[in-house]
Parts: structure tokens; sequence; C-alpha cells
């Protein structure tokens, strides 16, 4: 078809698919790894998805049978369900969600279930955002790295642009007042109008969470320009000690004279309870008009009220909840330190994190360069060689080549000890590059975050250190 | 300090339309608890059927408890499953539906298919897709007052309506689309395309050969797109037989045309099956750009996987399939047929309609002026005093005053015969009211001329007048 019979929206890149985020998808799903059937495929660490509590759920549901519209317990709510189609949102739905987020902060906070407006998962909700906050044209500052799917959600139908705050290494990729004022003033330079600021908490890909006075210095900030903060919060359930997470939530409430219509929320059950086929996303606002239009919008991604009723009832089940977040939590930084263990024993540090399905790898030392073409050609080894899709910083906007997000919580034990040993394989086989590039590093004056350990001391799935995490009764009850 | 598209009120749901909802829910009617409140006959929705799902549900426990044949678990596997392709099993199942709802006349491919959050999604998405800013879709009116807001609210599309009338039953006619094309040109639009609804709502009749002809040969000279919202296609349940726009394709030997490319169509299981709740839409396009685009972009509404799956199951059992079909189309039928009789009884006509959940009714001789202000007047009564939520005329865009539509499969029998009694009342009302006026004015006219007939006179001839009204 003639692309002028087409739109714009519908012939650019702007759903951004062509980024290399998607291209290791792409390697994985032509060779994907199955541990009887394709031993030798290509391992996924570059889907954050949670997988590690699906049977607590699983018992839940088999010991519920009434939340199902469909089974013979369930089935007298069945047509009123089918046929609610209330852009509100079933109010015992809104309630439970708004109590799940409460426990999730500890209950050091408490939203309002009015508050809460349904959209298409996250994806949904900050796209609806952006309709809502900023005109075609305006922009959002993001810190760097981000999230890549935001260039789609934000700006491919909305005409809403994204200008990056750049982070560094040197600091750790914290977000400064200093990078904020510099991003800031670099926007009007380019005449682009700033609407507002998006800030992922805990963050992709770092998978580090912001403290208290970060935040307070971020609400400050938007306070000064008169500007949103869209404050994704969806790996809230994943931070390991959830009594450190501060939310937006809470540090409004300590800043004083905070505009408070500025301030607004994205949530999703994607990552905390690991459902992103059920497509439940929350637009949460402290702005009347913009709960209002946002929830006019949700007719555009509503979601399944057969799904509102499940989680409906599923959440306000107190017991099942508070169960669900301590003890998701504890695998989760379970599996998290298996694998940076792992890596350190053969040199590879990361980003210090304590949230996230994921950690921010550090491989610097093994570019040829520190380029991002060299990036890109290292990546290729990796999906290549090791087989393992990881994704690479530049895809999240990275200032700086040589960092690599990996997921640790989409697959089973199994699948963990064949990617540490791939890992160590590949490690092994280069040693003589590495030591190279570390002498280098050592010059450079740069430290690396290692731990002490010999690089021959590595964890096979043949021998196994009795200190070593593997050896955890948790993880032999899981197998 | 908020987007334009927040202030202002492109989502339209200022519309009368929507208040005529906010005042059922303010005094909504219920047969025990609330026997005089308002009864809700502006919802489109399909209520008869229920019971067939839900026996068939009964009967297969297995997708309710997140189960396969083989009784083992796929609750992970479907909690993880965001593929925005879709569940492969759901959309075979889907086509091979909307296949059996045409009689099997034509086959759809699932991988043309998109699934979408809801047939409003699938609008606004094709939308995103066909038009830029400030580009045009013509739509023939009356059209679903839904269409102000999701085809134009976020894309910034803008719709020029096709204006149709009573004196041919509101069927498009080459000259209503040719003087459409014409006006947006004026207003420096330019046309991207048509979009019609198939059955239509509000009218409840499915377009005739002749116009689907029609529309396929306008589009093929303008080389513009047609949407076609079929979503009542399953509602069809008198003569004339459906007709798709894909099966005039089909014969007409265009189907691997550039012109076939141009013709979607819209699909939802909210009216067919009544399960609005669920928001289950979709796009079927025979142009893989189209396609293409579509499908990244139904990931900002996605249908819940958990609903996919038990779909499935559900349109997969094709003895269900077609037992359903065939039973759901015979109530419809029969409710059609008591709000058709009930409103004639009064002296309210109905257009001729073969589908659809609602009757496009003419109450334009209940007008105390043939204007919007009258038929606004008469709404507001008929909500108020009368106590039944219809749709005004105007609210769909109608280009002639007095025309109503009137929902009838989403309430018990029970609730229909409640509200045809209130009609009943009313117009017993009404034609008193208008004795008594006309009467009045009769006799202030006679008082002038010369008195050579006595009065009982004239009074017998005005009564037989009011006997022809009733006959209509």
């Amino acid at each position: 078809m003639d692309h002028n019979l087409l739109s714009k929206i519908a012939t650019n890149n702007g759903h951004g698919e062509n980024s290399p985020y998607f291209d290791g998808w792409k390697a994985f799903d032509a060779n994907p790894f199955h541990p009887q059937h394709n031993p030798d495929g290509v391992i996924q660490m570059g889907l954050a998805e949670n997988q590690l509590s699906f049977d607590l759920i699983q018992k839940w549901i088999e010991s519920n049978p009434s939340a199902s519209i469909c089974t013979p317990q369930g089935a007298f709510a069945f047509k009123e369900t089918a046929i609610f189609q209330d852009y509100h949102g079933l109010p015992e739905f809104r309630t439970a969600v708004a109590n799940f987020m409460n426990r999730v902060r500890g209950n050091r906070v408490k939203f309002d279930p009015d508050r809460i407006v349904m959209s298409g998962g996250a994806t949904g909700a900050h796209e609806t955002l952006a309709f809502c906050l900023a005109n075609p044209g305006e922009a959002f500052l993001v810190p760097t790295p981000y999230y890549p799917a935001f260039d789609r959600d934000l700006r491919w139908r909305t005409g809403v642009e994204l200008f990056p705050v750049v982070c560094e290494s040197a600091d750790n990729f914290k977000v400064t007042r200093e990078a904020l004022e510099t991003a800031y003033k670099k926007a009007k330079l380019a005449n682009v109008k700033v609407k507002g600021m998006l800030i992922t908490n805990p963050s992709n890909p770092l998978g580090t969470f912001l403290d208290r006075d970060t935040l307070k210095d971020i609400v400050n900030f938007v306070n000064d320009k008169s500007i949103h903060l869209v404050c994704d919060e969806i790996y809230a359930g994943t931070v390991t000690n959830g009594d450190e997470f501060v939310s937006i939530a809470e540090v409004i409430e300590e800043v004083p004279k905070c505009n408070l219509d500025l301030i607004h929320l994205v949530y999703s059950l994607s990552k905390d309870m690991g459902f992103p086929g059920f497509r439940v996303g929350v637009v949460y606002s402290y702005n009347d008009n913009v709960v209002n239009i946002a929830r006019k919008m949700s007719s555009f991604g509503l979601v399944s009220t057969q799904t509102q009723h499940l989680l409906a009832s599923m959440l306000s089940d107190d017991k099942f909840v508070e169960n669900f977040i301590s003890e998701s939590r504890i695998r989760l930084a379970h599996r998290h330190d298996m694998f940076t263990r792992g890596l350190a024993q053969v040199g590879i540090g990361s980003l210090e994190s304590k949230a996230g399905l994921f950690f921010w790898m550090d491989l610097r030392r093994f570019l040829k360069e520190p380029t991002f073409e060299s990036e890109m050609t290292f990546w290729r080894v990796i999906i290549n060689e090791i087989k393992l899709n990881v994704s690479p910083g530049q895809s999240f906007h990275c200032s700086e080549p040589g960092w690599f997000r990996v997921c640790f919580a989409n697959m089973d034990d199994e699948t963990t000890l064949v990617a540490l040993w791939r890992i160590k394989t590949f490690v092994r086989k280069n040693r003589n590059l590495e030591i190279k590039t570390r002498k280098q590093y050592w010059q450079n004056g740069q430290h690396l975050r290692l731990s002490s350990r010999r690089l021959d001391d590595i964890l096979t799935p043949h021998r196994m250190s009795p200190h070593s995490p593997l050896a955890s009764p948790m993880v032999r009850a899981q197998n | 300090m908020l987007s334009s598209k927040v202030t202002c009120n492109s989502h339209g749901q200022d519309s009368s339309y929507f208040l005529g909802w906010e005042e059922y829910e303010k005094n909504p009617y219920d047969e025990f608890k609330n026997p005089n409140g308002i009864i809700q006959m502006g919802l489109a929705e399909n209520q008869l059927s229920f019971d067939l799902l839900e026996s068939w549900l009964k009967n297969n426990p297995q997708p309710a408890a997140f189960k396969n044949h083989d009784n083992q678990s796929i609750f992970k596997e479907l909690a993880l499953f965001q593929d925005y392709h879709g569940l492969p099993a759901f959309k075979n199942a889907l086509v091979k539906f909307m296949s059996e709802i045409r009689g099997n006349t034509v086959s759809f491919d699932a991988n043309n298919l998109v699934l979408t959050a809801g047939a409003t999604s699938a609008n606004e998405t094709l939308m995103f897709c066909l038009a830029n800013p400030g580009d045009a879709f013509l739509i023939p009116t009356p059209y679903y007052p839904g269409f102000d807001r999701d085809l134009k609210w976020r894309t910034g599309a803008e719709i020029v309506p096709i204006h149709c009338s009573s004196y041919n039953g509101f069927r498009i006619t080459k000259s209503a689309l040719e003087e459409a094309y014409k006006q947006a040109e004026k207003q420096n639009l330019k046309v991207k395309g048509v979009l019609v609804t198939n059955p239509s709502n509000p009218l409840g009749t499915s377009l005739s050969l002749h116009e689907l002809d029609l529309l396929v040969n306008f589009i093929s000279m303008k080389n513009i797109h047609l949407i076609s919202d079929e979503i009542y296609s399953g509602t069809v349940f008198s003569s004339p037989s459906y007709t798709s726009i894909m099966e005039v394709l089909k014969n007409r030997n265009l189907m691997n045309t550039e012109i076939a490319k141009r013709v979607h169509i819209v699909y939802s299981l909210s009216k067919d099956l009544g399960l609005p709740g669920f928001r289950i839409g979709a796009i079927y396009s025979n142009d893989e750009l189209v396609v293409s685009a579509a499908t990244k972009m139904s990931s900002f509404g996605l249908i819940s996987s958990q609903t996919q799956h038990l779909l499935s199951e559900i349109l997969s059992d094709k003895k269900f399939t077609k037992s359903y079909l065939s039973e759901n189309r015979r109530r419809l039928k029969e409710r059609h047929e008591m709000l058709v009789k009930g409103l004639q009884k009064t002296g309210i006509r109905c257009l001729q309609s073969n589908a659809g959940l609602f009757c496009w009714v003419d109450m334009r001789h209940l007008l105390s002026s043939n204007t919007f202000e009258g038929e606004m007047e008469l709404w507001k009564k008929i909500v108020y005093e009368v106590g039944l939520n219809i749709s005004p005329g105007s609210s769909c865009h109608c280009s002639e005053p007095g025309w109503f539509r009137v929902c009838f499969a989403n309430m018990s029998e029970e609730t229909l015969n409640v509200a045809m009694q209130r009609v009943q009342s009313f117009a017993d009302c009404m034609a008193k009211k208008n004795i008594q006026s006309r009467h009045q004015q009769l006799l202030q006219r006679n008082s002038r001329r010369s008195k050579s007939l006595p009065k009982w006179v004239f009074e017998l001839s005005f009564h037989q007048r009011e006997i022809t009204a009733d006959e209509r």
C-alpha cells in the first residue's frame, strides 16, 4: 500500500521496535533455550519478568474457587461481571489494588481507591498521562538510563518528546540536582517546552531506588519549575528490604507547599505480582482534573472485569498479600544474590542494587574501546557465543558504553545455573583479554567492585561449595 | 498546566447521550425496590442469552480453573503471556466465529487479526493508523455517539457527516457520499476514508447490497479507506440476511486488489455475546502494514490473557457457537417484535429493522415543534415524566428531529412490559392534551366563522382524525 494512504504515525519508527533492545528478543525467539529440547539455545535474560512466586498464587486460586466467575462457586457473579463496563472499575477491585499498594509500602501511605484509574498495563498508563499532561512537541525530562519502551509509550502517538537527564557512573547513576538543572537549561536553549519529569523508582534498568533526600530534591525541583512529576513505581514490591523503600506518596507529605496537582503515579501488577498477561495498569493522580480525564481515556484500555473480579478477591485477602509480598522479596533477593556472587567470582561487577528484577552489569573492561560500537560488538558476542540475551546499555540511552541489564527473575534455578556456567566458561576462555584490560583499568585509577575470590573459584553445576547459596534448602526445595 | 485534550470536551461526555445515563444512575428502576425509577433503554447491551453461557461454563470447568484439557495448570503461562500477537488459539477461534456469523461465505486469516481492548480501542487504533491530525473520515448519520470520542479525541482526526434521511429509510446514497466529500473539501479537510457501522447503530438495519456496492465504488474512485464496524453482525435476526463487506469484495473479485487492502473490519464480543466487561475487540485488515502498525499499538490496550483463554475455549466449541447464535437471534427477534408491537399500539412507529439491540423510533408526531429544541423537550419529558432513558436522535447526529433510539435487549421481559405500559399512558395523555388543544384551536377558529353547522359535527370529524393517527 502507498504509504501516503496511512498516517505518519503508522509509518514512522515511533514504535521503537528497530532498537537493539528488541534485536536480542528476536535472537531468542529464533533459538530459545530449553533444558531438554534445546540446551544450546539462547537464554532469555532480557525480559524483566517475575516468575519466582507463581506457586503461591496458584495455591491461592485453587483454594478460592469463587474468585473466578467461571467456577460453580463463582458463577453467580458471571453475568453482572460480564456486563460491567463502567470505566470507574469494580469498586472492590480499586479498593483491593489500593490495599495492595499500601502494603507494598509497609502501610506507610494510604492510597485513595477513588483516585485509582485503570489502564492497559503501565504501558497504557504512561501514554494516558502523556496525553493528559503535555501537548505535541512538549517534553518530559527523563533520567538516563531509562526503560527503552518509554520512547514508544510516551512519544509515539502523543507527539510528546523525551529529554534526557544524564546520570553517570561516577555518581553511581544517581539523579543529582545539578543534572536536573543542566537538563532543564539545555531544553530551554533548544526551545523545548518542558512540561514534566518522569522517574522510575525503583529504577529500570539500574535496580536501585532513590533515597528520601533525592526524592525531596526532585519534588522541590518540579515545584520550582511548575512542571509535573510522573513517578513510575512498578517495581516497588521488588525492593529486598521493604522498609527502606520511600514512595513519592510519602515524600510529598514531607515537602511543605508541594503543589499536589503536579504529582502522578504509575503502577502495575506486572512486576510485583508477575501478571503481565492480565494487563493491570494504574494511573494514580493527586490532580482531580487528571483523574477525571484519565478515567475517560481509560475506555481505551480497561482491565477485563473477569480479571478485576479475580484480583479484587485475591488482593483483599490480607493474609495472602502480606505473605506474598514478604516471600516474593526473599526469593528475589536470594536469586539476585546467587547471580551477583556468581558473577563476582569471575570478576564481573554490577551496580550495587537492592531492587528490581535485574542488575546493571559492568562489562566495560571487556570492550575493545570505550565506544558504543564496541558495546554493540561485544553484545553480539554475548548473544552468539555466550548465548545469553542481555540488554545493551545504549538501548537504555546510557551515556557510557559497557553497561548491560541482565534479568534474573524470569527463569528457574536450573537455567540460572546454566547461565552462570556459560559466563564462567566465556570469562575463562577470554582471560587474557580480561587481564590486559584490567591492567588498563588499574592504570586509569578505576576500581573494580569485585569479590576477592580467585578467578578459578567458580561455580559449576557439578562442583558446589558448601557455602554456596545454591546449597540453601530454599533453592533445593524449589527444584 | 494540562494538555488541550483535557480542557476541550472532545470526549463528548457532555452530550445528552451520557446525560440520560446520569439521570438513570441517580434513579434507577428496580422491580421491587424502585418501581417508579427510570428504566434504562439507552444501553445497547445484550442480556438475553447469559443462561446459555452460564450453562456452558458449568459443563466446562477447566478453563475456569486455569487448566488445560489434560487438567494441568496453565496459570503461569497465561499470567506471563503478554505477546501483542495474541493467544493463537483465541485468534483462530475468533476468526472462525466471525466466519460462522457470516454464514461461512467468507473466511478470515488469523494473521490479519489484531486484538484490542474492546471496539472502542479498535476504532481509535485504526484512526491512528489511517489518519493524521486534521484528516477526516466520512460517517453516515445517524451514528453511534461514542465515535466522536473514539475517532477524534486523542487522534485529532475529524468526522464529516454523510447525511441520511427518513425519506428513503436513512439509506446511504451516492449523492450523499459526494456531498459529504465536497463538504470536507470546503473545510480544507483531507478525506482519508469512510466509516460505516453494519448493522447500523442506531438504525438496527443491515446495509443493502446496493449500499455496499456504492461504498466500494466510492472508496475505489477516491482512493480512500473503508472501515466497516461489524460489532452487531451476530444480532441479525431476520431478513434480509447479513452481507459483510468482505463478501462483496469476494463476489466482485476484488479480494487480492489494492481496494481490498483499504477495507478494514472492526469486531467485538460485547454485543453478539453480551460480554462488554471483558473488553474483547479486534481489527481485521487485509493490509499487512496496517496489521503491523495496529498490532504494535495494541500494546496500549491488550486483552487480558485470562479472558483470551476463556473465550478461546468457548468459541472453539462449535456445537455451542452454532446453537448460541441461532437461539440468541431467535430471542432478539422476539424481543424486537415485542417492542415494535408495543409501540405500534400507542401510535408510535419504528424504522423497519432486522438487527441490533434497539429500534429507531419515530416520535416526530409528538414534537411540539419540528426542531431539535422540540426534540430535547420531548426527550426530557420521556426521561423525567415517563421514566425511560432513551437516546435522542440529535445525540446520534441525526439531521431530522424527532427520532429516538430505544434499546430492548438489556432488560427482562417484565421490565419491557412496564416500559410499554408507561409509553401507552404517556401517549394517551399526549393524545388527550392534543385533542384538548386542537379542540381549543378549532373552537377559536370556528367562532370566527358562521355557525351554520352544529358543534357535534366538528367534534366527530376531529375524533376520526385521531383514529387515523393511531393506525400509522
